[in-house]
């Protein structure tokens, strides 16, 4: 966001497209988009059908991932602003979405865990999921910001306490909502043939563009993750800052977690976006970002969580079972992190210059 | 040091960051058990209580160890709990399924941690990848190859290795007297005592070697360390090597404690070694932690979790909302201890 435009051919020329960093996403995108249609052109196949409620939905593997990755990318905002403020990773995220989800429900259905109609209007238990997420992510910014706790361990508390937390604002039962009206915002609105998950990250998207383009959020938060001190000599509150950035990760926490709570209009505390916040740092780090904070690249990020589900649905789409998922996930994205260390680019950018000097010597001669 | 400094900062300037923290965690364990012991008192009155705790957490402690070094030099790895159930597996597999003795089940146990410690170190220290990505990558894999193993727990019965698992080391003139009025002598199984030897080889290692001191150096600050001369590369390369064979070593004393392979084994064994590491007072931005912290943070820990069950809060959630908020209090603790004494000095 920060990089000036330049032409895409004066890119090329200087081998600086290794260096730019929406680089490695983009790259990611398109290995994975090419070994799709290598093995099997039909993954991008798109189809226009009518669901068992007689409304026509769009189907095919663009539209799952668009829609699982709708949480992640929203994750995905809140993680880059709060990597790049405190240099640090909040990973209470899954943990925090079962809070948020278990205070939807617990607000739709009062105290009988089998409703018949809804006990409050879906804004309503929304919004006061948003409130009890941002307190929680008020909590970890607190600990970080004004106590100085390194992020990753301030926010094992909330890790290791959240699940927990979430069964008890329930006393560990496990409400379902019947309510079709409910189950509209997780799968498709009557009559609208896009996933409902995909508006939502749409819109959270153009809020946060707008945030950045129109307040001076993102330049705070750079100048505060690059150096806190000489942030303090300018004017402004580290701390702050810091805090703030928390208290919007919660907000896309809450966003998130009813998301999660509408697909299934239920909730399972020990499993609900178990291990999330990994995928959502990796989306951070796959847009790379320096996880050590400083400058920042939104929409690096937002990409990089397209290209982990992308991932995960080719995988799915080859029979890998989900359990063993992660050791093929891993090894992809060693490939990627190695590609992107420091080291191997400036080798791939003079190894890119060396072939450009060849090609112009040829002209030359 | 002026000499018209007050008496409050003459008391503390000697002590050393390392030291203040560790002093908080011993007195705040024994404080605990004693506590545990006056108020509670059942369990917590006999001496196998106590050596129950060790027995159960061996494997932690070690892994704990291995987290610590990793810490003091600045980094982090996330991948030892899912690695320890990967050795159990493996381990298992390779007793029962591939005619394996004891001997190679250990030695494959200490292949794999090594492997593992190798190439995540690698990565870091010569890449320059961020820790937390590298080890992230690691525990996925681990998870994932854990099920492509075997995907089903199952235990194992191998002769040999169930008489080394049963083995009890009885402690002399140590032990209570039952309710028919026999005197029973108190145990530990084999790990702890693989786990003691590893703290105290560990402490004598960070403490008097030029290896030790310098994974403070780099972890306080790598440029002044590379300035002193010493190899930062290498030294945290080495502190990841380290931490993946204390892994191998932990995974296989995991393996002897509960004699079974299982995807679900050791889950969220790291982030308690990250706690025990914390509340030992080792501190993630490196340079500071100790041993001998790290072993009463595992101790504290785990006395905690007993006292809630003892207590009757056997609800699950309670367990994790007190670990939680252990953690809560020493961090906060810790920071407005360092906070008030830095702004003496």
């Amino acid at each position: 966001m920060t990089i000036a435009k330049t032409g895409e051919a004066g890119l090329l020329k200087s081998g600086r497209i290794f260096r730019r960093q929406i680089f490695i996403p983009i790259a990611a995108l398109l290995a994975l988009v090419l070994f799709n249609l290598i093995t099997d052109p039909s993954f991008f196949e798109i189809n226009y059908s009518l669901n068992s409620a007689g409304d026509p939905v769009l189907s095919g593997y663009l539209i799952t991932i668009l829609d699982n990755a709708s949480e992640l990318a929203i994750l995905a905002i809140g993680m880059t602003l709060v990597t790049a403020a405190s240099g640090g990773q909040d990973i209470s995220v899954g943990a925090a979405i079962a809070i948020s989800g278990s205070v939807i429900l617990r607000v739709l259905c009062g105290d009988n865990p089998r409703p018949d109609e809804m006990q409050a209007s879906i804004l309503t238990a929304f919004l006061v999921s948003c409130v009890v997420s941002m307190l929680f992510g008020a909590f970890n910014g607190t600990l970080v910001a004004y106590f100085n706790i390194q992020p990753m361990i301030a926010t094992l508390i909330l890790y290791t306490a959240g699940r927990s937390i979430a069964a008890w604002i329930n006393n560990n039962r496990l409400p379902i909502i019947s309510d079709p009206s409910f189950g509209y915002f997780g799968s498709f609105l009557p009559g609208i043939p896009i996933p409902t998950p995909i508006f939502i990250a749409v819109i959270c998207m153009i809020i946060i563009a707008l945030v950045l383009k129109f307040t001076t959020l993102g330049l705070y938060t750079q100048a505060v993750g690059i150096n806190p001190h000489s942030a303090k000599l300018n004017g402004i509150n580290p701390a702050f800052i810091k805090f703030i950035t928390y208290v919007i990760m919660g907000l896309c926490v809450a966003v998130a977690g009813f998301i999660k709570v509408t697909r299934f209009s239920t909730i399972n505390y020990s499993v609900v976006a178990l291990d999330i916040e990994m995928d959502a740092i990796l989306a951070v780090a796959l847009g790379g970002n320096a996880l050590s904070g400083g400058k920042f690249s939104m929409a690096s990020s937002i990409l990089g969580a397209y290209v982990i589900q992308f991932l995960t649905t080719t995988l799915f789409k080859f029979n890998v079972s989900s359990s063993a998922l992660p050791a093929y996930k891993a090894v992809v994205v060693i490939i990627l992190v190695v590609l992107s260390a420091p080291a191997v680019r400036e080798k791939l950018g003079k190894f890119w210059k060396s072939i450009q000097h060849a090609r112009t010597g040829k002209e030359a001669a | 040091m002026k000499i018209g400094v007050d008496k409050k900062t003459r008391r503390l300037a000697p002590m050393s960051d390392t030291n203040l923290l560790l002093t908080i965690t011993i007195v705040v364990f024994f404080v605990m058990y004693i506590a545990a012991m006056l108020f509670i008192g059942r369990g917590f009155l006999r001496v196998q209580t106590f050596f129950n705790i060790l027995n159960e957490n061996a494997a932690l402690i070690i892994l704990s160890c291995g987290m610590s070094i990793v810490m003091i030099t600045g980094g982090i790895d996330i991948s030892v709990g899912k690695l320890t159930a990967l050795i159990c597996m493996s381990a298992a597999v390779n007793l029962d399924y591939h005619g394996g003795s004891v001997m190679t089940a250990v030695l494959l146990s200490l292949a794999i941690g090594l492997a593992f410690g190798i190439v995540q170190g690698a990565l870091v220290a010569f890449l320059d990848i961020q820790p937390f990505i590298v080890t992230l990558a690691g525990m996925f894999f681990a998870k994932g190859m854990t099920t492509i193993v075997n995907s089903t727990q199952f235990n194992v019965q191998n002769e040999a290795f169930v008489a080394l698992k049963n083995t009890r080391i009885y402690i002399p003139f140590l032990g209570s007297v039952n309710r028919r009025g026999v005197f029973v002598p108190a145990y530990v199984e084999i790990g702890v005592i693989v786990a003691v030897v590893a703290v105290i080889v560990l402490f004598f290692i960070l403490r008097w070697t030029k290896l030790g001191r310098s994974f403070y150096a780099v972890g306080g600050n790598p440029q002044s360390a590379n300035m002193l001369g010493i190899n930062v590369r290498k030294t945290r390369f080495l502190a990841h090597l380290l931490c993946g064979l204390l892994a191998g070593i932990g995974g296989f004393v995991y393996f002897l404690h509960v004699g079974s392979g299982a995807p679900s084994h050791a889950t969220g064994a790291e982030m308690n070694a990250i706690a025990s590491s914390i509340i030992g007072g080792t501190m993630l931005t490196g340079g500071v932690g100790n041993i001998i912290g790290t072993f009463f943070g595992v101790l504290s820990l785990s006395t905690i979790k007993n006292i809630v069950s003892l207590l009757g809060l056997d609800d699950a959630w309670w367990t994790n909302i007190t670990v939680a908020a252990m953690i809560c209090i020493f961090l906060v603790v810790q920071s407005i201890v360092l906070l008030r004494k830095n702004k003496n000095s």
